[in-house]
């Protein structure tokens, strides 16, 4: 009994996870096909995602009694395809998730080249900055943030950057304080290298490796953020397709049982972001033998 | 100890500091504050009485004096909506998140210690698996949605439980099941690590070597010097908890703190929203600085470092 049971899980948590050939394979699939729908969104979808047929309110999905193939997934509280609205929130989420890890990655990286490299009152400034940040929960921060600047999807991608840059300046200072003391660096500084040279140079193509690691752990993080966000009316502006702006007016037709607004764009969510955690955690063992203890 | 508490105190001020600068920064340069502290619709002579009391005239350095006064002093300004003082709100609401957050941090523990022991017993073994995925859908479920699917199960689709608001026990099973649930896999690995640690110290070998029974060596050897660290966790985790229940409050229109940020946010009600962001950073800074000195009266090895 036990046997079987702990057979049959592992070889879900292989598909899951590793997939045949040691690649994450459905990982890979599901960002690929959100990628892929959020490129040609405008093609895939059948309906307009943010006019509605105001006749055609709280449709259900096709398959239940009162759907109609018309709406495959049904339609939301003011007539909208569900569907065509998945579709293009899967937009949404790539663009702010792949733009914030950027912005993010940047910052922090830059930060942490600075603070490793110089050393001294630099190092302690940047770090006091860094663990007074980290101290406080990102998504109050961001929460706050974006109720001054409002809502706008730039916006929610320089907020999510800034708050979210914290782990990898403390990750790539570290690298870098081992990589200062590397005979290539010191032969750089031989051979009359300006500071700045050597960071770009030397120190960053050496770091790389590690942010990106960081930046597909964090991918996961950055998409629920930017879901709750949406979803607290600070993310994105109505009436843009987002998927947790999608579960903030589902919320609203729960009790009187329209569970596919509230079911659909949180299993999409979920799917989004169990794929970047798993993409996440093969890069890091594959990448970066040293972030395993992450 | 001295010289160990005196440096941890200063580093906690200057954290508060920084956390002050920040905010000050950034609602001074991300538009005019004015804006933002009066009332939507106000008058003209509104905003210029609200920049004259700020003294938005004046320099940066004695407008930030002023706004660092007025918090020292627990002036944290009038919620527009509730015509009250923010702090006087705040600390209204304070009890709710605490009873919700203790609840949630009891499910985490009742569901995260066993299982990160089980884990770590049977190294390995599917319920080791089983923990991992949990770990990992701990990590990927927005708790907000997890709130809303028990909403849609135990209040819409069974009829069990309320779908809002507080009172009776049962009002704060999902909401606690919706916040608990995230943190139960970070304390179930907590607990397995830990316990993989002592499991394989001298006492714990010396203890087998006696011959006491397997049971015996984990529940009483193993178990209690595991419990240390993942306590340590919880009691932080307690307080982030409380200032991070903005989600699953405002799902389940939980009456605390979290739901107070979110009304701020809904209402355009700045001065709620400034004060509950200040007071979880200080509550936040205060914690982290308690849980140094008491690891530092526990521990004399961290004084010296």
């Amino acid at each position: 009994m036990n046997g079987s049971r702990a057979s049959a899980l592992t070889l879900a948590w292989r598909l899951a996870s590793f997939g045949p050939r040691g690649y994450p394979v459905v990982p890979i699939a599901i960002i690929a096909i959100t990628a892929l729908l959020a490129l040609f969104a405008d093609y895939i979808a059948p309906h307009n995602p943010e006019i509605g047929v105001l006749g055609e309110r709280f449709k259900p999905p096709a398959w239940q009694a009162g759907g109609t193939e018309t709406y495959l997934l049904g339609t939301d509280h003011l007539g909208r395809d569900v569907l065509s609205r998945l579709i293009f929130g899967a937009r949404v989420s790539m663009i702010v998730g792949f733009f914030a890890v950027v912005v993010a990655g940047v910052i922090g990286t830059a930060l942490g080249i600075i603070s490793g490299y110089f050393g001294g009152w630099v190092d302690q400034v940047i770090m006091r900055i860094t663990d007074t940040w980290l101290a406080f929960p990102a998504l109050i921060f961001a929460i706050f943030l974006a109720a001054i600047v409002g809502p706008s999807l730039t916006n929610l991608v320089v907020i999510l950057g800034a708050v979210f840059w914290t782990r990898y300046a403390r990750v790539i200072r570290g690298e870098v304080l081992s990589l200062k003391e590397r005979d290539f660096v010191r032969l750089a500084i031989v051979a009359n290298c300006s500071k700045w040279t050597i960071m770009r140079r030397h120190i960053l193509p050496n770091v790389i490796n590690s942010a990106v690691v960081l930046a597909s752990l964090q991918l996961g993080i950055v998409i629920i953020a930017e879901a709750t966000l949406s979803f607290l009316g600070v993310g994105v502006p109505p009436p843009q397709p987002a998927w947790g702006l999608m579960l903030a007016d589902g919320k609203k037709g729960m009790m009187a049982g329209y569970w596919w607004l509230t079911v659909l764009p949180g299993t999409c969510i979920m799917l989004m972001v169990l794929a970047a955690n798993l993409l996440g955690d093969w890069l890091r063992v594959k990448l970066d033998p040293q972030l395993r203890q992450l | 100890m001295k010289r160990y508490l005196v440096k941890r105190i200063g580093y906690s001020l200057i954290s508060l500091f920084l956390l002050s600068v920040i905010i000050f920064f950034f609602v001074r340069v991300t538009g005019d504050p004015a804006v933002l502290l009066v009332e939507p619709g106000a008058s003209q002579a509104d905003l210029d009485a609200i920049r004259e009391q700020l003294g938005l005239d004046k320099s940066m350095g004695v407008q930030y004096v002023t706004f660092v006064t007025d918090l020292l002093r627990g002036d944290f300004g009038k919620s527009f909506y509730y015509r009250m003082p923010v702090l006087e709100l705040y600390l209204s609401r304070l009890p709710n998140s605490l009873l919700l957050a203790a609840c949630a941090m009891l499910f985490s523990l009742f569901i995260g210690i066993p299982s990160g022991i089980l884990a770590a017993v049977r190294l390995g073994g599917w319920w080791d698996r089983v923990g991992k995925i949990f770990a990992l859908l701990g990590q990927s479920l927005p708790s907000f949605w997890v709130g809303l699917m028990l909403i849609l199960f135990f209040s819409v689709h069974l009829g069990w439980l309320p779908s809002s608001g507080s009172g009776t026990i049962w009002h704060v099973l999902m909401p606690a099941f919706a916040l608990g649930w995230l943190f139960a896999a970070a304390h179930m690995r907590l607990t397995r690590s830990s316990m993989l640690e002592v499991l394989g110290s001298e006492y714990v070998k010396l203890a087998r070597l006696k011959g006491l029974p397997e049971a015996m060596v984990i529940a009483k050897h193993a178990f209690k010097n595991a419990l240390i660290p993942v306590l340590t966790l919880a009691g932080i985790n307690l307080v982030i908890m409380v200032n991070t229940t903005v989600v699953v409050e405002t799902v389940f229109a939980w009456p605390g703190v979290g739901r107070l940020l979110y009304e701020g946010i809904a209402f355009r009600d700045f001065p709620v929203v400034q004060a509950t962001v200040v007071l979880c950073g200080a509550m936040i800074v205060t914690v982290n600085l308690i849980v140094d000195v008491l690891y530092a009266v526990i521990d004399p090895r961290i004084r010296y470092e």
